[in-house]
């Protein structure tokens, strides 16, 4: 077994056993991490795979948040159905998005602008959404707190620890998986240089819109968990450019296109984040925006001296080697 | 009508326009299965542009380009390449990030889903081509002439029918010169490869092909042996000037 997989292994074991120890707050911010460590995880697909930056990704938590929490609010239909739909939604406007700027060359930059463009039209489409709360928010019914119901995800908060932590590792082994593959080669090859890859055969219009569409589906099911954890869903929080900025840090503070930048960075972000709110607060000030602030620095610190995040910083420091973890 | 075969490429009366300039006008040649054939001419002559053309990257303004009877034109650079010919490129582009293996592995993946089989596949072409050795280091790494032969090992794993080689010798030295000469010269003959050159090194073309095409200012200038091409005067006009071929 490598270095690398006693390293997963051991913080794996961490997380289980954690709810052994910790308390409810401390969990709660577990959930966060692995709230993020997941989400980042999808757009790393997208963006550290694929070479697609995506800067308006919020839309796809924000459209599977919506679609699940409204199927289960109108229509009693459970999330573990509905979750298909939520899904299916976030696909069909991952596709929208990029076959439109995929067809036209939309590269780079513009790319980004598009999916920004994207994310605001739909927060401004559900605020004006009245049959789902409008501005005034979509609400869950909160049911018993003690249930482990996993098929309406209704319950005690373990459960949602437990399944976000499950998320966290199907996410990494597919991603793994998806890196060995011949499909995650071609997306190397396009994030790289998209001449070159056509040269060799690879259809690069194909190969990004998988991206998007895989990218999309599984950041939908982000937003599913999202909705039902949290209960309250509000368009400007679920399809918010801050979110959007939120989901993409602790991917590229951990390091871009790895599978461990993801977790690491949400490692690391989550808690300093947490740590300056309840610093600020101890201290009797609220001041809003530096907790983002405070994220900015930290970015603008990983950029300038860790280009290539914390991770591969990280690896060669562990005498982890610096190959890929896939090997 | 005709009932030979149709040869393996067959580019006929072939135009391209760049905002009135006239980068390829009305270039014709065919070359047949096997045949090892350079595209020679000075710089800005077109020949880079008539491969563009070839591999779906350019869409001509005019005339043919057939491989084995089938039209290439409208076709994709991937679709191109599927359909049987690999291409490097003149400014290299290489995967910079990914390790030179990758880099070909990416190039197999054109036939296989398998990963050990393209990976089997890379080592074979890195050997063939002397990277070996780097093929754990990162493309970006790698000093231009091993990049250029990057160019060609990534081509090649794609196993190719024909292959489209833009200038993969300059920089080199001498020796390395010959080893890649005699290394096309065996793939020609044992797997029955063929090749369109465009290549600046008269030591390589004159070693290597069977029949030149050159062209100047994007019109055909003449077209034979190599002994015949550079004993021809036309030949010798267009490149007055230029450095001695
Ligand atoms: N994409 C392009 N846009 C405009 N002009 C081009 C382009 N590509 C090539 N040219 C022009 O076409 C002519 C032929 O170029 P090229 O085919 O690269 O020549 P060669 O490979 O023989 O040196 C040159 O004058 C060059 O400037
Ligand atoms: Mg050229």
């Amino acid at each position: 077994m490598s270095r690398q997989a006693i390293l997963l292994g051991l913080l794996l074991a961490a997380f289980v056993v954690a709810p052994a120890f910790a308390g409810p707050y401390l969990l709660s911010v577990m959930v966060v991490v692995m709230y993020f460590a997941y989400v980042g995880q999808a757009w790393n697909i997208m963006m550290g795979f694929a070479g697609q930056l995506s800067l308006g990704h919020t839309i796809y938590v924000g459209l599977g948040a919506y679609t699940a929490a409204a199927l289960f609010v109108h229509f009693g239909i459970p999330a573990i159905f509905g979750l298909f739909a939520a899904a299916a939604v976030a696909v069909a406007a991952g596709s929208i998005i990029g076959a439109l700027g995929f067809r036209f060359g939309v590269k780079g930059v513009y790319f980004a602008l598009l999916t920004i463009a994207f994310a605001e039209f739909t927060r401004i489409l559900f605020e004006h959404f009245t049959a789902l709360g409008g501005t005034g928010g979509l609400f869950l019914p909160v049911g018993s707190r003690d249930s482990f119901d996993l098929i309406h995800l209704r319950g005690h908060p373990l459960m949602f620890y437990y399944l976000i932590l499950a998320m966290c590792v199907g996410i990494f082994l597919l991603c793994r998986k998806l890196l060995n593959s011949r499909l995650g080669y071609t997306w190397l090859a396009v994030r790289e240089d998209q001449d070159a890859a056509a040269a060799l055969g690879i259809n690069v219009f194909r190969a990004k819109l998988t991206a998007v569409m895989l990218s999309a589906g599984l950041t939908a099911l982000g937003g599913v968990f999202f909705a039902f954890y949290y209960n309250n869903l509000f368009p400007n929080q679920a399809f918010g450019m801050n979110r959007s900025i939120e989901i993409i840090l602790a991917p590229i503070v951990g390091g871009l296109g790895t599978l461990f930048g993801p977790i690491l960075g949400a490692l690391i972000l989550t808690p300093l984040g947490e740590g300056i709110t309840a610093a600020t607060e101890a201290m009797g000030f609220k001041a809003a925006g530096i907790k983002q602030l405070c994220y900015g620095l930290s970015l603008l610190a990983i950029v300038k001296f860790l280009p290539e995040g914390v991770w591969p910083w990280l690896r060669l420091r562990l005498g982890l080697g610096d190959g890929e973890e896939g090997e | 009508m005709s009932p030979s075969p149709p040869p393996l490429l067959l580019i006929e009366g072939l135009v391209k326009h760049f905002r009135g300039l006239r980068a390829v006008d009305g270039v014709s040649f065919r070359v047949e299965a096997g045949e090892i054939v350079a595209l020679i001419g000075p710089n800005g002559a077109g020949k880079t542009t008539v491969f563009n053309m070839i591999a779906g990257v350019f869409e001509p303004d005019g005339g043919r380009v057939e491989l084995e009877g089938r039209s290439l034109i409208g076709l994709r650079p991937d679709q191109v390449c599927r359909a049987g010919v690999g291409r490097t490129f003149q400014l290299v582009k290489p995967f910079g990030n990914l390790s030179v293996e990758e880099n070909v592995v990416v190039g197999a993946l054109r036939w296989t889903h398998e990963i050990t089989k393209a990976r089997a596949q890379a080592r074979e072409v890195l050997d063939l081509l002397g990277l070996a050795d780097k093929r754990r280091q990162p493309a970006r790494s790698l000093t231009l002439p091993d990049r250029k032969c990057l160019e060609v090992a990534r081509a090649l794993a794609t196993k190719p029918k024909l292959l489209l080689l833009d200038e993969v010798m300059a920089g080199l030295r001498p020796a390395e010169t010959d080893r890649m000469v005699e290394t096309f010269r065996r793939l020609n003959r044992e797997t029955g490869l063929t090749i369109v050159l465009i290549e600046h090194v008269m030591r390589a073309v004159m070693a290597l092909s069977q029949r030149v095409v050159v062209i100047n200012s994007g019109q055909p200038v003449c077209e034979g042996t190599p002994e015949e091409v550079v004993r021809d005067p036309r030949v010798l006009d267009c490149y007055l000037g230029e450095e001695p071929l």
